[in-house]
């Protein structure tokens, strides 16, 4: 059974801890309401959320806010990972996704879209992300994969994940063919995956 | 079908199908293992973009998710097929908050059918409700107040200079068949016990012990009669602390 936590002053884990916590085991802890897991995920994985939340919705404040409803998410359906279908990372990322791409087109766009997209949305520049980003050996792997896509699979892919358009305006954008868009997502997320050797293919 | 709804699966991992294809999609996923792998490999491939944009969150946003999940129980698993008859032993049998109908008039029930009777009675007094209106009358009375998704709440009346604190619940299940809940002060980081909650969706409950000089309070769902080792042992239904007023 899980031990009822103390509520403050939890001692966070040492920073930059050597060993790679096993996420799976973490979530299903959390399933089973061990507040101590989530927090070790937390600590484990918040710089993608929080940093993937930024990327979608621009907005901090908001970003902020989507991080912390796709946790709570996280936390309330842990029990539902299944690790036969996916990473955990995978799994979590994709519902922090999902909210923030709810996020942007539900506050409506009114600011953003109004403006030009290549005023607005310089076509995701790497520079601008965290120092952090550039010291990881994975994302430079991952850059790598994303430079072999041809450029139009690769900006439709972009726009499409750190956008949060639809694969409609993703055609709009890139005066692609109504419909194109799509097979260039596609194509481009199944190259990212080969090269990158996941997703069991 | 003119479009060949299977191309849909990188635009779905990626959520970039407006609300009416998702569905579609979604309708067609159910039928298609063939859909269904590919869009679970591609959510692999796009989950890696996130690599490329680390960032660290501002410091105060762990407390809050922290606090937040405090709050909330897990779901439980989805249960396919046969499970051990453990696992189903151990399943609540019912839901602990369900939405009832909204109560209009709570306070009128507080401290209608309580159970005098329970052996844990001397651990935990019920109150009339004139104690817990004296509470809420103190000039330091504080509140602390916990919804659940589906539309029970508790609240926890603290007076300091009464040293005196009652909580209230509104629409809340029974605890499962053999458990109870069972309320906790939090004194730095240990639980103590501060009483046993009766069935009944509505219920106040005083809590014994200090309430004055405690950090925070909880709930859990423990075995009939209450923990025996004198800290929580069952699931958390709630955990919250008096600074988050
Ligand atoms: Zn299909």
């Amino acid at each position: 059974m899980d031990p009822l936590r103390p509520v403050s002053d939890a001692p966070s884990p040492a920073e930059g801890a050597s060993v790679a916590p096993d996420l799976a085991e973490l979530l299903k802890l959390s399933g089973r309401g061990d507040q101590g897991a989530f927090s070790q995920l937390y600590d484990a994985v918040s710089p993608r959320v929080f940093g993937l939340a930024v990327r979608v919705v621009r907005d901090r404040a908001q970003a902020e806010e989507v991080t912390q409803e796709a946790l709570l998410e996280i936390w309330r359906t842990a029990s539902r990972f299944d690790p036969d279908r996916g990473s955990p990372l995978a799994w979590m990322l994709t519902i922090v996704h999902r909210k923030s791409v709810d996020r942007v087109r539900s506050a409506e766009a009114s600011t953003r879209r109004d403006t030009s997209y290549h005023q607005q949305n310089q076509p995701v520049d790497h520079d601008a992300t965290a120092e952090a980003a550039h010291a990881s050996l994975e994302a430079r792997r991952v850059r790598t994969a994303l430079g072999s896509l041809t450029p139009v699979q690769r900006e439709a892919l972009e726009l499409a994940y750190f956008g949060g358009y639809t694969h409609t305006e993703v055609a709009g954008l890139l005066d692609l063919p109504v419909g194109t868009a799509k097979t260039r997502i596609r194509d481009g997320l199944i190259r990212l995956r080969d090269t990158m050797g996941v997703g069991g293919a | 079908m003119s479009i060949d709804i299977h191309a849909l699966s990188g635009a779905y991992a990626v959520d970039a199908l407006d609300d009416i294809e998702r569905a579609q999609f979604e309708r067609h996923l159910a039928d298609c293992p063939a859909c269904r792998a590919e869009v679970a490999s591609l959510q692999e491939a796009s989950a890696l973009m996130a690599e490329t944009v680390l960032e660290a969150p501002p410091a105060g946003l762990r407390d809050r998710v922290l606090a937040d999940i405090a709050t909330v129980r897990p779901l439980p698993p989805l249960v396919t097929g046969l499970v051990s008859g453990e696992a189903v032993a151990r399943r609540p049998a019912r839901r602990w908050f369900p939405g009832l109908v909204a109560a209009a008039a709570v306070v009128t029930a507080i401290g209608v059918g309580v159970g005098v009777t329970q052996p844990w009675q001397d651990e935990s007094s019920q109150v009339q409700p004139s104690a817990v209106d004296r509470i809420k009358a103190a000039d330091d009375v504080q509140s602390f107040s916990k919804d659940f998704p589906d539309g029970s709440s508790a609240t926890l009346y603290r007076s300091t200079s009464m040293n005196k604190a009652a909580i209230v619940t509104k629409n809340m299940a029974d605890a499962p068949s053999g458990k109870v809940y069972e309320l906790w002060l939090q004194h730095d980081d240990r639980m103590v016990a501060a009483g046993l909650m009766p069935d009944g969706p509505d219920n106040v409950v005083e809590l014994s012990g200090d309430p004055a000089t405690a950090d925070g309070f909880g709930i859990t769902v423990e075995t009939d009669g209450g923990s025996t080792s004198g800290e929580p042992e069952g699931e958390v239904v709630a955990v919250v602390g008096f600074d988050q007023a």
